[in-house]
This record gives structure tokens, C-alpha cells and sequence, in this order.
């Protein structure tokens, strides 16, 4: 079979549809960072978060970018680590959304730090026993990593080194997700946290937010170039996105069930699976039936699958899920109340042994939207500005081994 | 270099330290200046649960009025500053109850400073656990990590800080243990408070000096610690527990 | 060329002049009046402390909160109660007055002062 080559081209800058999504993004990006702005000003008195929840809905959005981040790069490094050639077109357009999904998370977190302007100070002073210190080098090394992954691609001079590149970016957004979901997984002062499993629940989430993300940005983009998106590529990517809604689920059950078969991990599931108001309800319709059940059925039940538009909603839902999973981890987590003595009843006016209440104030909601926007605009201008963007993913020019089986 | 050995001030703690309180119990042996913070002592509390009543929180009170995290603040009660809480427990198949101050347990192997990003939140060489608010950045991490919520966030700006304990708006903080009174060879203001009461619940002490009286009183009632099972080795023990 | 490149290597090192020397002219201006007023020196002479006291303040605190060595003459409550400048009503002026003695020269530097979001300004003052 003579070598594809594949034309790339830029998203066309001057076209009505991109210069609305331009507006519509930054003016969601500019009312996210002046949130940020007003929260900094007036300190976080103006937020939901105090002293029992510390972290909030910024973080639940920065953490689910930072993870959807490392997940999106999974197509490429599907192309140059284990070769599927199907793939290959979409490599570079994965890479920038790695990116931008990164950057827009990592900005939510900065700006909801207490002294963002101390950003230089966490830069330049490193305590390396701390997993998130390892984090802020992990993340900044992403971009320099993905960043020479990205030129080895769109420089053609560069194409012979893809492969290492792709291989350096693999192991590197492992790390780097096993590092995020270390964050909570080595904290022992909390038993909704303290867990193994976090790690490799992190990377699994990873794999599933960071495809769906994909999947919608890519759809969206070629929809509003009108280029051809031929349901090879599409479906392909909705049977992996599948695979790892269920890899979730498996990680999701085996950490329930462990906590189950204990009798003091039964106070924690009871108040996660039955009594924690939001957080069950979250859990239940939220992770489980929106974000898991439904996307399966819509992926993989033969009535639904294969159509372009069941399989959006998919990848909707699975994001939809992913932040009410999040919610649950980040906030549901911090909700429970922390146990100094194990087995007693505990009282005292500083909310010892009740249940963390958290009121998200809008403030908060709107820098986490902010990052969104951010990301989403990163990758408009990016793929204006540079040949990112595949100009047919129709079936022949993808894979023609699956034009002709199907001809 | 800073020029440490002052002769005045040397002589000047010399006789703080040795003032006596009664016939023949004095507060500390005199520290030699400079050397506040050396790694041959460990700073500790016993704390005689006992003696500790439900309705009392003088310790509380003094903390809050040295230090000035009770000053009234705009933000909800959950966003209220607390370096130290009193907590009421109840053993649910006995019935027994106890009383008692939570505070920063000064843990030998503290997880909040493990998990510091930049190094702000660090242990002295003498076992006092602070956080550098010079370097601290907001993200809170540490409070996250504490097994005992002995932290809280500043959540609007700070005016009329007391002297010798600054804090400002987007840093973490918690119990100093008194340390800029520590140095000077004084006593936290919880100890005098509660001893103001007539109760004196709580001893602060060297742990390191086996002849120190907090030592010696831990030999003898083999008071127990918060979370012992996550053997972080707290500098804070608990008696009647 | 050469009619570009001499004016802009000046501006450059007119800049570069400015920079280095710049704390000594608006130092002088607004601190001659200080060291009329605060004869002497405590630490260091005025010209070392203009050019040096973010360094010593830098290394003290550290030495202080890390290693528990609290000089007295070194102590920032020290300094702010010497250097205080009083007001109106008799007691020694906060950060948030522009008479405050280190935002006499600050202002004019245009360097924000981070030390007073935790200390107080004005220890003396009293709550």
C-alpha cells in the first residue's frame, strides 16, 4: 500500500463561524478571570470554601482538565506508540488539545491559590517529598515534552524522531497522571483518600474524560469547517471511549467494594452511597447512570451505536459524569467528617464529626467555566494558526483497508 | 551575618527563664541566645483531659486573644480561623465522656509538612511545626492532609495583627505552639491560661529531657496521642483518654 | 544605521544608569528629611540600608522563623517602632498611610511592600 500522505490544513481564521466562537470563548474566559480577579481582591470569604471544604468547584474543574488533559493525548500516542495508522492524522490535533486542556486547568488551579501572585515562588521553591511539588514539575514538563512531540510531527524534517517523542510523552503523561491521582491517594489523615486505587482510577479517568473531550472537539471543529468526518475514525474512537468508561467502572467497584467488606469502611460508604445528600445523588445519577450506564448503552447496544449523533452524546454524558465523579472525590471526600476517635461520638463548635456543607458561590463556577473556555479557545487559535487539522478524516482518506471492506 | 551573641539580651532571658513561680518550680532552665531552635529539645504538651471541663475554653480564649484569630472576621463559621478547638467525646458503649483542647499535634513525622509544595509549611530543628508564610501560596494542600484539622485559612485580609504573630489573607496557619514566647523562654498562653483557671491541665515541656517534668509525668501516666496508628509521634499527649 | 543605533544603544544605557542609581535619587529626595530625623544608624549606615535592607530583611526572616534567632535590633517590630512616624492623633501612622516611613520611599520606587499583608505595620500602635 503506497504511504498516505495526509494534507493538513489550518481552521480558516476569517470564516463568520469562527469569529462568533472566538467571541463566545473569550468572553467566557474574560468573566472567568474576572472572577478570579474578584476573588483575589476581596480573599476567599467571597467563595463557598472555608476551613472545612477547602478545595471547591475550581478545583473539581482544574482537576477534570488536568485529567481530560493527559487522556486526550491518548490518541496520538495510540499513532506513535503502538501504530495504528488510522490514527495518525488525528496525532497532532490530540497533542494541542493535550495542551490547551492542560493550560486551562492549570490557570483555574493558580488563580484560586491563596497568593496567586506567589506563582514564582511555588516555580522556585521545591519540597520533594511533596507528590504535589513533583506535580508542578510534571506539569510544566508536559508542555516541553508534548511540545517536541508536536514539532517532530508538524516538521516534516522532524517525522523520523515521532516515534521517540510519542514514546516520551506516553511514559511522561502516565507519571504525570499517576502523580494527579497520588494528590488524594497519599493523604492517610483521610480514609475517603488513602487509597492504591487512586492512581490507576485517575489514569482510567484519564483515558475515558480526555477521549470524550477529544471526540467533541474534533466533531465540532470539523463540523464548523464543514470538512468530511467519515465514521471510521469516529467509531473507532467511540469503542475505545467505551473500553474506558467500563476501565472506570472497574476501578470505581473494586474501591467500593473494598471499602464495603470492612466494618469501619462502612461509615464512609454509607455516607457516600446512601446518606450524603448531593454526593449520593451525584454518585448515583450523576457518575453511574449519566456518566457510566448511559454511555455504555449508547456506545455499545446494538440499537444505539454507530450513529454520529448517539455517539456525541456519549462523550457529552461521559463529561457530564466525569465532573459529578470529580464533585464526589474532591468535595464528597472533604464532606466526611475526619475521625480522631475512631468509634466515639464527637462534638465541639468547630464542626467536628458533622458532615462538610458546601454552597458553591458563582464566583467559583465561572473561573471554572473560565478554564474551560481558555482550553477551548487555545485550541481555535492554535488550529488557525498552524496546520493541526487533517483536511478529510473521511473514511477512504483515513482508511482505505476499511473503505474497501465496506465498497 | 547577624550578630547573635548580644550579652544583654543573653542576661536579660537568663532572668525571665529562672524566674520561679513558686518556692522551688521554675518555668525553664535558661536557653543560651541564638540558639532557639536546637534539635536537642523536643517542645511538647500533656494534657490532663481529667481536669478539663465542657464548658471551659480558656485555653481557647487566650490563644485567640494573643494571637488575634478570634478578632471578628465577615466570613461564615466554617470560614472562621481556629488554631485550637475544644471537642466533647463520647464513648457511645460506656457513656464516658471527656473533654479536651485540639490543636497542632507538632508531629515528629508531620504530614502537613510533607506535602508542602514549597517547604512553607516545615518543622523547627526543636519540634515546633509552623508554616513560613513568606512562602506559603494558598493552595491549602496541608489542611487537606492533616489528620487532626489543625489548620486554617486566612480567608480576607488581617488588620491589627498582634505583635509577634503576623498573618495575612491567603496563607495557611495554625497553633505556633506560642514559639515567638517559647524563644523568649516563656510559656504558651494556653498553659498560663488554664492554669490561670486553677485547673492547669496542660504542661508544656522538653520531651527530649528525661529530668523535665512533662517527661517525667509522661513516664508516669503513659498519657495516649491522637491517631497513634498513623505513628506520626505527636508532640502533644493526651492524659484520660 | 549608524544614525539609529547610537541614539538607541544611549537610551539603553540611560536606562541601565537609571535603573542601577535610581533608589539613590528618589532616595535622596525623600529620605533627606529621614536622616535628619533618624540620626545614626542602627543596623548599617543610610546608603547600605537603602541599597541592602530587602537582602538583610530577606536572610533575617529566614533565620528567625527557621532557626528561632530573634536579635533585637533585628526585629522588624524593631525597626517599624523607631522608625515610626506619628499622626494626628499622637500614635505611629499604618502601611496604609502614605506617611508610613517605608512608603515615603516605596511610593516613589513603585515597589509594593508584600511584608504588611501579614505584619503589622505599626506594632506600636497598639490593637
Amino acid at each position: 500500500m503506497a504511504k498516505m500522505k495526509t494534507p493538513f490544513t489550518a481552521l480558516d481564521g476569517k470564516s463568520m463561524c469562527f469569529y462568533r466562537l472566538l467571541g463566545v470563548l473569550g468572553a467566557v474566559a474574560a468573566v472567568g478571570l474576572g472572577s478570579a480577579l474578584y476573588m483575589e481582591h476581596h480573599g476567599h470569604v467571597v467563595t463557598g470554601m472555608g476551613n472545612q471544604i477547602v478545595w471547591g468547584l475550581p478545583h473539581v474543574f482544574a482537576i477534570f482538565l488536568i485529567v481530560a488533559a493527559s487522556g486526550a493525548l491518548n490518541v496520538a500516542s495510540i499513532a506513535s506508540v503502538f501504530g495504528k495508522t488510522p490514527y495518525k492524522p488525528l496525532a497532532p490535533l490530540s497533542g494541542l488539545t493535550a495542551l490547551a486542556l492542560l493550560a486551562g486547568g492549570l490557570m483555574v488551579l493558580v488563580l484560586d491559590l491563596g497568593r496567586p501572585d506567589r506563582l514564582f515562588v511555588a516555580m522556585t521553591h521545591y519540597n520533594f517529598t511533596s507528590i504535589f511539588a513533583w506535580n508542578v514539575i510534571l506539569y510544566n514538563g508536559f508542555f516541553a515534552v508534548v511540545g517536541v512531540y508536536l514539532w517532530t510531527m508538524l516538521d516534516r524534517r522532524m517525522n523520523p524522531h515521532t516515534a521517540k517523542a510519542g514514546v516520551a510523552a506516553f511514559i511522561w503523561r502516565l507519571v504525570l497522571t499517576t502523580g494527579t491521582g497520588s494528590i488524594f491517594g497519599f493523604l492517610v489523615a483521610r480514609e475517603t483518600y488513602h487509597s492504591a486505587v487512586m492512581a490507576p482510577l485517575f489514569i482510567a479517568m484519564s483515558l475515558s474524560f480526555g477521549t470524550a473531550v477529544f471526540l467533541l472537539v474534533v466533531a465540532g471543529l470539523y463540523r464548523m469547517e464543514g470538512r468530511a468526518l467519515g465514521d471510521a475514525v469516529m467509531n473507532r474512537l467511540g469503542r475505545l471511549l467505551a473500553v474506558f468508561v467500563a476501565a472506570v467502572f472497574y476501578f470505581v467497584v473494586v474501591q467500593h467494594i473494598t471499602n464495603l467488606y470492612t466494618a469501619r469502611g462502612g461509615e464512609v460508604e454509607r455516607f457516600l452511597l446512601g446518606a450524603g445528600g448531593v454526593h449520593t445523588v451525584l454518585f448515583w445519577f450523576g457518575q453511574m447512570l449519566v456518566g457510566t450506564a448511559v454511555p455504555l448503552i449508547l456506545l455499545l447496544h446494538p440499537a444505539f451505536r454507530g450513529t454520529r449523533s448517539n455517539l456525541l452524546l456519549a462523550a457529552a454524558l461521559v463529561i457530564l459524569g466525569g465532573l459529578a465523579q470529580l464533585y464526589v472525590i474532591v468535595i464528597g471526600g472533604q464532606a466526611f467528617p475526619l475521625n480522631l476517635f475512631p468509634g466515639m461520638q464527637v462534638t465541639s463548635d468547630a464542626f467536628d464529626g458533622t458532615v462538610g456543607a458546601y454552597d458553591p458561590s458563582l464566583p467559583e463556577f465561572l473561573l471554572g467555566l473560565g478554564g474551560v473556555a481558555v482550553a477551548l479557545l487555545i485550541v481555535t487559535v492554535a488550529g488557525a494558526a498552524f496546520r493541526f487539522l487533517p483536511e478529510s478524516l473521511a473514511d477512504a482518506a483515513v482508511d482505505p483497508h476499511h473503505a474497501k471492506a465496506n465498497a | 551575618m547577624t550578630d547573635v551573641s548580644n550579652p544583654s539580651r543573653r542576661s536579660l532571658l537568663a532572668g525571665l527563664a529562672t524566674l520561679t513561680l513558686a518556692p522551688g518550680i521554675v518555668l525553664m532552665a535558661p536557653q543560651p541566645a541564638g540558639a532557639a531552635a536546637t534539635a536537642g529539645k523536643r517542645w511538647g504538651l500533656l494534657i490532663d483531659t481529667t481536669k478539663c471541663s465542657s464548658g471551659c475554653d480558656a485555653c481557647v480564649q487566650a490563644c485567640g486573644a494573643e494571637h488575634g484569630w478570634s478578632d471578628p472576621t465577615h466570613g461564615r463559621p466554617d470560614q472562621a480561623p481556629r488554631w485550637v478547638r475544644k471537642v466533647d467525646v463520647k464513648d457511645p458503649a460506656s457513656g464516658k465522656t471527656a473533654s479536651l483542647p485540639v490543636m497542632c499535634q507538632h508531629c515528629a513525622k508531620p504530614p502537613c509538612v510533607d506535602v508542602c509544595p514549597t517547604g512553607a509549611s516545615f518543622k523547627r530543628a526543636d519540634g515546633i511545626v509552623l508554616v513560613d508564610r513568606h512562602i506559603c501560596i494558598g493552595c491549602r494542600y496541608c489542611m487537606m492532609a492533616c489528620p487532626f484539622k489543625a489548620r486554617s485559612f486566612v480567608h480576607e485580609d488581617v488588620t491589627s495583627q498582634r505583635p509577634g504573630t503576623p498573618r495575612g489573607n491567603g496563607t495557611v496557619e495554625g497553633c505556633t505552639l506560642c514559639v515567638t514566647r517559647v524563644d523568649a523562654g516563656k510559656l504558651p498562653v494556653c498553659v498560663d491560661a488554664c492554669a490561670g483557671t486553677g485547673k492547669g491541665a496542660i504542661l508544656f515541656g522538653d520531651l527530649n529531657d528525661p529530668n523535665s517534668a512533662i517527661s517525667r509525668r509522661v513516664r508516669e501516666v503513659a498519657p495516649a496521642r491522637l491517631r497513634a496508628d498513623l505513628r506520626l509521634d505527636t508532640g502533644v499527649h493526651y492524659q484520660g483518654l | 544605521m549608524v544614525g539609529v543605533r547610537t541614539p538607541v544603544l544611549a537610551a539603553l544605557l540611560l536606562m541601565a544608569f537609571a535603573l542601577v542609581f535610581a533608589t539613590d535619587f528618589v532616595a535622596t529626595g525623600a529620605m533627606a528629611e529621614g536622616t535628619a530625623k533618624w540620626p545614626g544608624q542602627c543596623v548599617a549606615d543610610s546608603a547600605t540600608m537603602r541599597r541592602n535592607h530587602f537582602e538583610m530583611l530577606l536572610h533575617q526572616r529566614d533565620d528567625t522563623m527557621r532557626l528561632g534567632e530573634r536579635p533585637s535590633d533585628r526585629s522588624l517590630g524593631a525597626c517599624l517602632d523607631c522608625h515610626a512616624v506619628k499622626g494626628a492623633d499622637g500614635h505611629a501612622v499604618t502601611a496604609a498611610d502614605s506617611r508610613h516611613f517605608c512608603r515615603t520611599c516605596h511610593d516613589s520606587a513603585a515597589v509594593r511592600i508584600d511584608c504588611f499583608s501579614c505584619h503589622n505595620s505599626a506594632p506600636g500602635r497598639g490593637k
